[in-house]
């Protein structure tokens, strides 16, 4: 057991990049399990995104504090859902996940007026580590939600705020599940772009 | 919001299809050709020796350009729509065109007497093609932008600059038809000015609209 654990923290310090490696693979191999269909896969791999995503967040954007950062972290989060067929399946992710994540991560802090001091060019920045604290919440998202279409804001309501799931919601709302995965996605759509309005 | 109702939301969302970008252009462009080719057969309709110099090297190597152009800019836009995706090939790739009409430059320079050079480079419908290439290229461009808007491109600028080359490319192909000038030195000049000119303008636009 002794012999065990000395072997994998010599591991650790000189194959640190293999956990990186296989981070990466994890994750599309979750990316290609969602795309497919699994559901579940893909929440694991969103809530595993997450932590990461928040330690860049809060890093650059550390001037401003947590909320902010958390902003991003759920900007970029919604980015990676509704430009995932961006993501050749062939490829490997972590450049994909880094560009949006920059391309994001830049943008908030250009609207905020802040330098762009960015430096997540190598796998290591991006995959450094996790922020396990815990994530707080963003400023209230109710007014967008309250902006939408009637059937995109009944919608997105049950399932953001009350987190029901789609079969409820078309019980509910007495629409087809059809209808109701349509509402959503454009909600979620119209949602990802009130964040660049009017933050103060 | 707290990130975790975020992700129920998202989750449950995860049966939504989206359509690739090489798939939308591939729906678009030709609409956007077919556009402007009706355009050109109102305004300008091709010259009026068209049978018989179609044969001609001279003739049908204005379309080897400007196709080669068309179609390697689009690779390249495809590319820059996934973020990530390694470029270089594709922007080398686009050097096709340049290369071939610069060579093709060199060969007339040296075929041509040096009192001819001038008036071959000048022509006498200068105006013409910088004024209806562009036209030309103008459902393209649209085309093509609305095509770009589902991809995620990291530069919009460049994206919009690289669509701007995909519908100059296929502007001067239909406009090719018409052009009754066949020498390179007027391709190389007046051809590349209009073809840069609507590269600038969807530069222009794609810093706005190809924004995510």
């Amino acid at each position: 057991m002794r012999q065990h654990c000395n072997n994998r923290a010599f591991g650790d310090v000189i194959w640190g990049t293999t956990d990186v490696k296989d981070r990466e693979a994890e994750w599309a191999d979750l990316m290609r399990l969602a795309i497919a269909g699994d559901q579940a896969a893909y929440q694991r791999l969103l809530l595993a995104l997450a932590p990461w995503l928040r330690a860049i967040a809060r890093r650059g954007l550390a001037r401003w504090g947590d909320a902010d950062a958390e902003d991003v972290v759920q900007e970029t989060l919604l980015a990676i859902h509704l430009k995932r067929h961006t993501w050749d399946a062939d490829r490997p992710i972590g450049p994909w996940l880094r560009a949006i994540t920059r391309n994001k991560l830049i943008d908030n802090l250009r609207r905020r007026g802040g330098r762009i001091d960015v430096s997540i060019d190598g796998m290591e920045d991006f995959l450094a580590a996790a922020d396990e604290k815990p994530p707080v919440e963003t400023r209230d998202v109710e007014p967008y939600v309250n902006e939408l279409p009637e059937r995109q804001r009944d919608v997105v309501q049950c399932i953001l705020t009350e987190e029901i799931s789609i079969r409820e919601t078309a019980v509910r709302l007495k629409i087809s599940e059809g209808a109701v995965r349509v509402a959503l996605h454009r909600g979620l759509a119209t949602v990802a772009r009130s964040y660049k309005r009017d933050m103060t | 919001m707290k990130t975790d109702k975020l992700i129920h939301a998202i989750t449950a969302d995860n049966a939504t299809r989206s359509v690739s970008v090489e798939r939308w252009l591939a729906m678009v462009i030709f609409p956007g050709i077919v556009i402007s080719a009706i355009l050109f057969a109102l305004m300008l309709g091709p010259r009026s020796d068209i049978v018989r110099v179609s044969g001609e090297f001279s003739f049908l190597f204005k379309f080897v350009v400007t196709l080669t152009l068309a179609l390697t800019a689009t690779l390249l836009a495809c590319r820059l729509a996934r973020p990530g995706a390694d470029t270089k090939l594709a922007a080398l790739a686009l050097l096709a065109a340049p290369v071939i009409l610069g060579l093709a430059v060199l060969a007339e320079f040296t075929a041509v007497e040096p009192a001819m050079r001038a008036s071959k480079l000048v022509g006498t419908t200068w105006l013409s093609c910088v004024t209806f290439i562009p036209i030309l290229s103008v459902p393209i461009l649209a085309a093509t932008l609305i095509a770009l808007r589902h991809g995620a491109p990291t530069r919009p600028a460049l994206t919009g600059a690289v669509a701007g080359l995909i519908a100059g490319g296929f502007g001067a192909t239909i406009y090719a038809a018409y052009c009754i000038e066949d020498s390179p030195f007027f391709l190389a000049t007046w051809y590349t000015l209009a073809i840069v000119g609507v590269a600038t303008v969807g530069g222009l636009i794609g810093a706005r609209l190809l924004r995510w």
